[in-house]
């Protein structure tokens, strides 16, 4: 397989509803994309564009809905799905598209308009649901969260208010992002004293719905080096998929996270993913899921994540800066764009361009992971200078 | 962000001011579907109309399945026989719900729960609600019980089950 770098990055703001178009929201970012890079579209060859489930825009055929605006027409163009963790699964699909040498260039675009759906975008979820089993019951995305968030925390004994810190640190975080919707400075206290949605997870402890959009061009290294002296090298990719019975699994642990992380370390020759990575911008749509997922990506041991954030080794200026971009908690979640966002933002902390977000570290090399479906996939990529 | 972007774009709109003067329509989608329960659910739930909870056997990991299946996903063959479980069970794990599926907000909380039926193989659990208990005395491996709907007014569904309640 050849050698891929990303060579451009861009994003629109984040936000509850935006005035643009689904179509305009891909043009902004694809174009911020092309600019950073020094690049027309037309030396793109190919174009992978990502987006949630349709019911959201009441657009179906969104692929085709959004192809203009994310620079497909007349060139080979693909949407793909894998619900929440879309926007990894966009880049990585790119990166096969070059790796396998099939094109020199390719471009990811992930796209979210959440907002046209009335009365709340969560309505839409249902439909995610076992028609016959679970969608009599009233299920709701939110349960299904609160229900993994409480195994999690039997399990392992831990409480409420540390899996609040994540809250805390990634909405602060988010603060130094000019695209995010919901930074703040909060305290624990706060998070605690929020409005119960599905106890144990309160207002504070989940990420915002949003719009928004966000690009990355990738180019095989003889390209790459036309364009820009500073690639950013994908060595890693993973995902990997467990049953739609999330019911018949023990939630405490994401299994599947686990082989879809071993297949990028694999790939980049991770054997130490905690020493050999400097950062991770992991999924968090909801506090405990950082913590859930840093276990999952072996970057902390079994009901250990905890502790890590306590110890303030996952802050920015700490020993193994987690989600420096402020994630989802603080910056937003457009879906799809969301978890490209991440792989933005371990672009731009590579390249040193995060101004005030910048880790205080050097980092050589980093990972972005999203997450979704019910419960049971996870992508995972690894990156490096 | 990156040092060297200095404008992000996009403009945010509030609801209102779409209303009035951007969205030229709402529509309404009502979509009709006629879905078919499968072979496995089928058998399932003609248990349920029965008082019956019934999971598939896999001969090769012996697991019973819950919600049963025809195959089993590990292993890949065909399922082996029926095998009738309890109506009782742990449970797993629980939430207190103070949303609706529209995420609008609900007077009194709703407690759901995966439970893991007795008879079914470890972890092998289903989704329901339940009944009889107050939030705050729920607590993960408690022991429940399906409280069923009389025998007339059952339907061949999950909700033929009302909920599951201490025992
Ligand atoms: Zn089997």
């Amino acid at each position: 397989m050849r050698k891929v770098a990303v060579i451009g990055a861009g994003m629109t703001l984040f936000r509850r509803r935006m005035m643009e178009t689904g179509r305009e929201l891909s043009f902004e970012a694809t174009r911020m994309a092309l600019d950073s890079a020094g690049m027309e579209m037309k030396e793109v060859e190919g174009v992978v564009m990502g987006s949630a489930p349709d019911a959201f825009d009441g657009v179906h055929m969104k692929g085709e809905y959004l192809l203009e605006g994310a620079g497909g027409i007349n060139r080979p163009y693909t949407r793909v799905f894998v619900g929440g963790a879309t926007g990894v699964f966009v880049p990585i699909s790119a990166w096969w598209h070059v790796a396998s040498g099939l094109f020199d260039t390719c471009l990811a675009v992930a796209e979210e308009k959440m907002s046209p759906f009335l009365p709340h975008p969560q309505y839409a979820f249902w439909t995610i649901f076992d028609h016959t089993l679970e969608r009599p019951l009233g299920v709701n995305l939110l349960w299904i969260f609160s229900l993994e968030m409480r195994r999690y925390m039997e399990v392992h004994g831990i409480r409420e208010e540390d899996i609040a810190l994540v809250s805390v640190k990634n909405k602060g975080n988010a603060l130094d992002h000019p695209c995010s919707q919901v930074a703040a400075r909060i305290t624990v206290d706060d998070v605690m004293k929020s409005e119960p949605i599905c106890l144990p997870v309160k207002r504070l402890d989940v990420s915002p719905t949003s719009d928004g959009a966000a690009a990355v061009i990738l180019a095989s290294e003889d390209v790459a080096k036309k364009y820009t002296d500073e690639p950013v090298w994908i060595d890693g990719v993973g995902w990997n998929v467990d049953t739609q019975y999330w019911t018949n699994r023990d939630l405490y642990y994401p299994e599947y996270l686990e082989k879809a992380a071993r297949m990028a370390y694999k790939m980049a020759r991770i054997e130490n993913p905690r020493k050999q990575l400097d950062f991770a911008e992991v999924y968090d749509p909801f506090d405990y899921k950082e913590l859930h997922h840093l276990e999952g990506l072996l970057l902390a041991e079994k009901g250990k994540a905890a502790e890590m954030t306590k110890e303030g080794i996952t802050q920015r200026d700490g020993d193994f800066p987690v989600n420096p971009s402020g994630g989802l908690l603080g910056v937003g979640n457009p879906i799809a764009a969301a978890g490209m966002m991440k792989v933005c933002e371990v672009f731009w902390q590579l390249r040193g361009e995060a101004g005030k977000r910048q880790v205080k570290k050097e980092v050589k090399r980093g990972l972005a992971q999203a997450w979704g479906d019910l419960l049971q996939i996870g992508t995972v990529i690894t990156m490096r200078r | 962000m990156s040092v060297r972007i200095k404008d992000y774009p996009g403009r945010e709109v509030a609801i209102e001011e779409l209303k009035e003067r951007y969205v030229a329509k709402e529509y309404k989608a009502v979509l009709r579907y006629a879905w078919s329960s499968g072979v496995a659910i089928g058998s399932f739930l003609d248990g349920l109309k029965r008082g019956i909870i019934l999971g598939r056997r896999c001969n090769k990991c012996r697991r019973i399945l819950v919600p049963p299946r025809m195959y089993c996903e590990q292993c890949f063959r065909k399922t082996d026989s029926w095998v009738r479980v309890k109506d009782t069970g742990e449970v797993k794990t629980f939430s207190i719900s103070y949303v609706n599926v529209d995420a609008s907000r609900r007077r009194e909380p709703i407690i759901v729960a995966v439970v893991e039926l007795d008879g079914a193989s470890k972890d092998v659990g289903i989704l329901h609600i339940l009944g009889e208990v107050k939030p705050e005395k729920v607590r993960i491996g408690m022991h429940v019980k399906a409280v069923w709907k009389k025998e007339e007014e059952r339907k061949g569904a999950i909700t033929d089950i009302l909920y599951f309640k201490p025992r």
